[in-house]
């Protein structure tokens, strides 16, 4: 079997194959190409002088390669009327990243575990009802949440705005959890209760050791959709939490004077920066974890 | 030291009842086996003797006392899994100590205990690996001895082995029987296979559809099968069956199938039987014997032979009945010949053909 199959792939491609070799990877070059494309339009754009961006031509790479307005995006660039740059929207963005991604993970962590071990009377319509919340769109949730906060008094502070994205991640984090822990063999469990390993002990020294690679999974899902996020982090962080995204858009959406588009493409460049560094370092990992969930062990 | 006792116990997945009305005593020391196919309730029976299922209806004693409500870990059981559900993060070492360190008892003492258990596995050159690096046979020593550790009264072993290729199913059935006579700890043992039942067990319970059809000694279970179902589960090659009618004629008493007839009256019946009455004769193969010039002998049409290494199983018609039977290697029986043999009617079983029940 094997023999025959290295014999199949050491056979020289006929003419045919070689042609829609080249096919394929030609369609594929012009597709990573057109995606591409944006990107390198914001980058070359943000090493010019605006002297060189109203020339209007977009594609050119720049005469003069400088960094002036990455520096002014980082440090003085106007957001309303401060002119501190993103930098205090980075900070921002990472007080409400950290509490919100790791609380979120142990929550949905904890909840897939009790949902998939511990087989409460009527858990499956419980899972079936959070599974609907990650179907709602959560503009609904807003106005309640808005007064919800303002009645208990947290409105507009950092602690209500890492609530309301522990509970907009519970759906999808406790289905991802559940999915993997359902793969986990029961024995397991059956094994370290006989142990004499209670529900936290069983959560906390076995169950979670395992959890790694779906965790990886959760943490990259989490970072990616809390660090993008703008309407929750607009309506409830309050003034002095605005995370990166929003000022970002304060920058961008200045109506006075003219655009200082170099400035804008270094703005955008520096805020998409953590997601795609996530991407770029854990590819490797989310894929093995997706996998890992899917087959059994 | 412990025994146990089961009363009129019920186990249900919502409505659908797995396990009836189930009395069952295992005494002090001893090996019990629950024999029987997939889906008969044998491990959901074990799995509710630790804790681990709820019962919907009667009470589980140990020595006497009522443990049906208890918390598994208190329940002085040790359990091993077909999967051996060793934990994956955890070094050996770590996996054998777990339920000690949860107790809280002092490191001398754990110490003590796991150099003691992973001796007498021979597994003590394997303490700092991860499961992952171990074979399947280490993994299940390992198992074994995380139940072993715990100063357990009663073992409870399900299916322990099914995961295992052939040779070493062999060589750790064996090393079970050992630890056993080692330790005389009650225990508990959950199979479909009826080679390990027989060889392990010092009483074989033999289960279906939740109800244990018989209770007894491997060899009893073996040579008197208390109905059809446990005749045809155990022995392999399998049981011949035969159905037919006994008639009595005077002294004697003949089984009729068609044209075949046998003089059955040395069989040793429970009770009287009726004439004409309708039964299952069940035959094992290796009750039907080479004739080798004897008088009682019957002329069998050979069809197939199948050589199984130290014997042969042959497929013959006598009459009109098919019947398999074994004869040695030097017995010159070949297909389509003709072959003499005789029946050891001592040894038969029969069945009544509506109940399936022994007579």
């Amino acid at each position: 079997m094997s023999q025959a199959k290295s014999a199949t792939t050491k056979r020289p491609l006929t003419y045919h194959e070689v042609w829609g070799r080249v096919g394929i990877y030609a369609f594929l070059g012009v597709l990573a190409l057109f995606f591409l494309l944006p990107l390198y339009v914001m980058l070359v754009t943000s090493f010019k002088s605006m002297d060189e961006v109203r020339l209007g031509l977009i594609f050119s790479l720049p005469q003069q390669f400088s960094i002036d307005a990455w520096v002014k995006a980082w440090t003085s660039a106007c957001t309303g009327l401060e002119c501190t740059g993103l930098q205090v929207g980075f900070g921002n963005s990472v007080k409400i990243l950290v509490p919100s991604v790791v609380l979120s993970i142990l929550l949905g962590a904890l909840n897939g575990y009790a949902l998939s071990f511990w087989k409460v009377r009527g858990a499956n319509v419980l899972f079936a009802c959070l599974l609907l919340g990650s179907f709602v769109p959560y503009q609904v949730f807003i106005y309640p949440l808005v007064r919800f906060y303002a009645k208990t008094g947290i409105y507009g502070s950092l602690p209500a705005i890492v609530i309301t994205h522990i509970i907009f991640g519970m759906p999808v984090m406790t289905l991802l959890f559940r999915n993997y822990y359902s793969g986990l063999p029961l024995e397991l469990f059956k094994a370290a209760r006989i142990d004499g390993a209670g529900f936290w002990k069983i959560f906390f020294s076995i169950i979670l050791p395992m959890s790694v690679p779906i965790a990886i999974v959760a943490v990259i899902m989490q970072v990616t959709a809390i660090w993008n996020d703008f309407l929750l982090g607009l309506v409830f962080a309050g003034r002095d939490n605005l995370p990166m995204t929003v000022q970002l858009n304060n920058i961008v959406n200045t109506t006075t004077g003219e655009r200082a588009y170099n400035v804008n493409m270094a703005a955008t460049v520096l805020t998409s920066l953590v997601p795609l560094t996530v991407y770029l370092v854990s590819g490797r990992w989310f894929v093995r974890g997706i996998a890992s969930g899917a087959v059994k062990g | 030291m412990s025994s146990v006792s089961l009363q009129n116990i019920d186990i249900s997945y919502g409505n659908v009842p797995i396990v009836k009305k189930l009395d069952l005593t295992i005494k002090d020391g001893e090996f019990l086996v629950l024999l029987g196919p997939s889906g008969c309730g044998k491990s959901t029976l074990l799995n509710a003797i630790g804790g681990l299922t709820d019962v919907s209806g009667g009470s589980i004693f140990f020595n006497d006392k009522d443990v049906t409500w208890t918390d598994p870990k208190d329940r002085g059981i040790g359990m091993v899994f077909q999967s051996y559900a060793l934990y994956p993060t955890m070094s050996v070492e770590r996996n054998l100590s777990f339920g000690l360190r949860i107790a809280g008892i002092d490191r001398a003492t754990i110490e003590k205990k796991v150099k003691w258990a992973s001796e007498l596995l021979q597994i003590d050159h394997l303490l700092d690996r991860k499961p992952s690096a171990l074979s399947g046979g280490q993994r299940q020593r390992v198992a074994i001895g995380r139940a072993l550790v715990r100063d357990a009264d009663i073992f409870l072993f399900d299916e322990p082995l099914s995961n295992l290729d052939a040779k070493l199913r062999a060589e750790l059935r064996l090393e079970i029987k050992k630890l056993h006579k080692t330790l005389k700890s009650t225990m508990i043992y959950v199979t479909h296979d009826q080679i390990e039942a027989l060889t392990l067990a010092d009483r074989i319970a033999v289960m279906k559809d939740g109800i244990i059809q018989q209770l007894d000694t491997p060899l009893n279970v073996y040579n008197k099968p208390a109905n059809e179902f446990v005749g045809s589960f155990l022995g392999s090659p399998a049981m011949n069956k035969v159905e037919g009618r006994l008639v009595s004629e005077g002294e004697s008493r003949f089984f009729i199938a068609g044209d075949f007839r046998l003089d059955v009256s040395r069989y040793p019946f429970a009770q009287n039987i009726e004439s004409s009455r309708k039964v299952v004769l069940g035959l094992r193969p290796e009750h039907i014997l080479p004739a080798n010039g004897s008088a009682a002998a019957i002329e069998g049409q050979v069809s197939l032979v199948e050589p199984m290494g130290s014997n042969i199983l042959a497929w013959s018609t006598f009459d009109g009945v098919s019947l398999s039977h074994l004869v040695g290697q030097d017995d010159s029986c070949e297909a389509d010949r003709t072959f003499p043999v005789t029946i050891d009617v001592q040894k038969a079983s029969f069945f009544d053909a509506e109940t399936g029940w022994r007579l």
